[in-house]
């Protein structure tokens, strides 16, 4: 069993960093199995490629425009993931379309997708989240972990 | 009659970078490069610990993070004349060289050759003709029938069920697609491979930078990390020699199969070295330090005029005036304002970064990205530049490589093909190739010189820097995978009082200069073909030869379900 919660963004750009703002508070707040793996993947591509081979499950975090009100959590799945990838939702999900692309052309797709996303509220300049994502962060962590618990996997909250 | 054609965004990576061209009679008789997004990042250094600028600078790009990271550190080194361990500079060294041959080689078989291998064609081929034709080229191992058989039969599985996925930007079947099929199946067969071999190059990183993606171990003053011949968790002897084998593979599939390819695809589409000359005024830096403080290098770099190799001028050192006094910024027609008036140029350290969006102007602003000038003059940066300024310099690897790729092309092409065929769209990915053939070499080197410097006792990593009261300035520069990167940093009594990054893609992408001059890409773009403005392959395929890459040059947001790429004939 291999698992990766990645997540992306730009930590400069405020809330387009919430992604990677997330896998930081879950690696701080839980302890995770061995065969979980928690990457701050930043605006990086190619470079994760092995990192994502067959996965029996990934988990992606990201900022995410989906027509909702700003701060608003949202999780794709299983039809909607495509429509992730194939308009552009994310800013990111260029480079990392691509790689998944890569991994499906080698048959080493993950078996499984999940995008824990955010409405963002701010993509101005700055390394601090807006107030209004900041506090959906917890909520954020929530899903991923419960993404989590339909794989089997079960955080334990760090002592 | 005139057309315009736009293309938005150009890049297949990140980045949002758009093209306006005006075609007549089939060749562009007027081109803009604009940089669509707002790079303010300068704005949040300022009055920050300059021990923390790498690790913020480093997250500016999604495709080169560890360029800023290198760039970063040199800068405050550089304020403060502080000389870091030799150790470190080789570890920094095999970092910077592992992921220069990692992005040339995504960049060609990744993000690039689908500007000229036609998936679907080859479908077509016969694997057999391929293994000859390419056994013919190469001693490399994955060249055999069965391998190509393999391949064509997973594509035909892909293109059957419609699922083209990372092939679906392709102009299949456009009129400027020149490939046989069998050429089309070998290249889409090296594609699959290099997917393969690029994981080494990561994982050098990897282990050198003690974190992927964005690595960890540099510091003001040297590398983080110390080095070890026997404790855990820092950089083992063991780890080490993971290493060195993980250089041999990368080093054959170079040599043995990316210089080899380009030289043939180079050779059939010999017509391209007509297009794509612009700009011939090239810059690089010299890299690869070899001592403490950087006054000698592996890879010398400077500056030739009008690509004349005898006009060749070496930038020496860090602290070499030549290249520190000839930087500058105009935004005449970038969306900013300098407070001294919008027909100045200011020198980095003076650099000022205030917004002032207006419309697309083609006459006024039009960019998000400044217009770096060099002694007045915009230049090339990149690939083409370094190769031309190493042959200048007469280093001997670069001359052996290049040669050898010109004779390949000469072979396939039927015709002699000489050093100024570089000059030219399909030249920038020879040079490319070429650059990366002597990287590969020398990322072998610095490792034979680490371990050689290790067996003599000598483990250190860091100098611990140590900042004075009042103001220091200072410049790091770096020749990255896409050109040179310079970031110029003033501090004042241990704070960020300034701080600019002039990066590659601003070079080669910018827009016209305080004199109306055009950039790089603007330049080069003049009598490029196109024989379908609806379908805009030919101006994509020079754009792409730069691998442009803005996301650091600007940064990336977009507008709500746009598609990934519109291209827009009026």
């Amino acid at each position: 069993m291999r698992i990766v919660v990645l997540g992306i963004g730009n930590i400069l750009l405020t809330d387009e960093g919430v992604g990677v703002r997330v896998v930081e508070a879950l690696e701080r707040d839980y302890v995770l199995p061995p065969e979980v793996e928690v990457i701050d993947g930043g605006t990086c591509g190619m470079e994760m490629l092995e990192q994502l081979e067959n996965l029996d499950g990934l988990i992606v975090v990201d900022c995410v425009r989906c027509k909702q009100p700003p701060a608003t959590p949202v999780l794709l799945k299983g039809d909607d993931v495509p429509v992730f990838f194939k308009t552009k939702l994310s800013p990111h999900q260029v480079s990392l379309s691509d790689v998944l692309a890569s991994l499906q052309f080698t048959d080493r797709a993950p078996k499984t997708i999940a995008i824990v996303g955010m409405q963002p509220v701010s993509m101005s300049l700055g390394m601090e989240l807006s107030p209004e994502v900041a506090a959906k962060v917890p909520e954020l962590v929530a899903m991923t972990i419960a993404e989590l618990r339909l794989l089997g996997i079960d955080a334990k909250v760090r002592a | 009659m005139n057309k315009r054609v736009t293309i938005d965004p150009v890049t297949r990576i990140e980045g949002h970078l758009r093209v306006d061209v005006e075609v007549d009679g089939g060749r562009v008789k007027k081109a803009w490069a604009s940089g669509q997004m707002w790079r303010g990042v300068e704005n949040i250094l300022i009055g920050r610990d300059p021990r923390d600028a790498w690790a913020i600078t480093q997250r500016i790009c999604g495709v080169c993070t560890t360029v800023h990271a290198i760039a970063s550190v040199r800068a405050v080194e550089n304020a403060l004349q502080l000389e870091i361990p030799v150790n470190a500079q080789y570890i920094r060294n095999m970092i910077i060289l592992a992921h220069a041959v990692h992005d040339h080689i995504v960049h060609f078989y990744h993000l690039s050759a689908l500007d000229w291998v036609d998936v679907v064609s080859a479908l077509k081929a016969d694997p057999e003709k391929t293994a000859s034709l390419a056994q013919s080229l190469s001693n490399w191992n994955g060249n055999s029938k069965a391998e190509f058989v393999k391949v064509q039969e997973r594509l035909k599985g892909f293109v059957g069920t419609g699922q083209l996925g990372i092939f679906t930007n392709g102009y299949w079947g456009h009129p400027a697609m020149k490939l046989t099929p069998e050429v089309n199946l070998l290249a889409v067969s090296h594609y699959l491979q290099a997917l393969e071999v690029q994981r080494y190059a990561s994982k050098i990183v990897a282990v050198l930078g003690s974190k992927s993606p964005h690595i960890q171990n540099v510091a003001v003053g040297g590398v983080a990390n110390p080095l070890a011949t026997d404790a855990q968790s820092v950089l083992t002897i063991e780890r080490l020699l993971a290493i060195k084998e993980w250089m041999l593979k990368l080093e054959d599939f170079v040599k043995n199969v990316y210089l080899i390819d380009v030289g043939a695809i180079g050779g059939f589409y010999a017509d391209w070295t007509k297009y794509g000359k612009g700009i011939t005024d090239y810059l690089s830096v010299p890299d690869i330090p070899l001592d403490g403080k950087g006054t000698q290098f592996a890879l010398p770099g400077g500056y030739i005029e009008g690509g004349k190799l005898d006009s060749y001028k070496p930038i020496k050192t860090f602290n070499d005036q030549y290249f520190t006094d000839g930087v500058s910024e105009a935004i005449k027609h970038s969306w900013y304002n300098y407070s001294a008036g919008n027909d100045k140029s200011l020198h980095p350290y003076k650099g000022e970064t205030t917004p002032n969006y207006t419309d697309f102007q083609d006459d006024g602003k039009y960019s998000w990205l400044k217009s770096p000038t060099f002694y007045g003059k915009p230049m090339q940066v990149g690939p083409l530049p370094r190769v031309m300024n190493m042959l200048a310099a007469g280093h001997e690897p670069t001359k052996k490589y290049a040669t050898a790729a010109l004779d390949l092309v000469s072979k396939v092409a039927g015709a002699k093909v000489g050093v100024d065929a570089l000059h030219s769209t399909i030249g920038r990915h020879a040079a490319r190739a070429v650059g990366c053939a002597v990287q590969v070499d020398e990322l072998i080197n610095q490792w034979d010189l680490l371990l050689a410097n290790m067996a003599k006792g000598d483990l250190k990593t860091f100098n611990r820097p140590v900042f004075p009261k009042g103001e220091q300035m200072g410049v790091g520069f770096h020749e990255a995978p896409r050109g040179v990167l310079s970031h110029w940093v003033v501090i004042d009594s241990g704070k960020i009082k300034n701080y600019q990054c002039v990066v590659p893609t601003t070079w080669n992408a910018a827009p016209r200069n305080e004199k109306d001059q055009p950039g790089a890409y603007e330049a080069c773009l003049i009598d490029n073909p196109v024989a379908d403005p609806e379908k805009p392959l030919e101006v994509l395929r020079t754009v792409h030869s730069f691998d442009p890459c803005l996301a650091c040059a600007v940064h990336v947001v977009d507008q709500e379900n746009n598609p990934v790429v519109t291209v827009k004939a009026v």
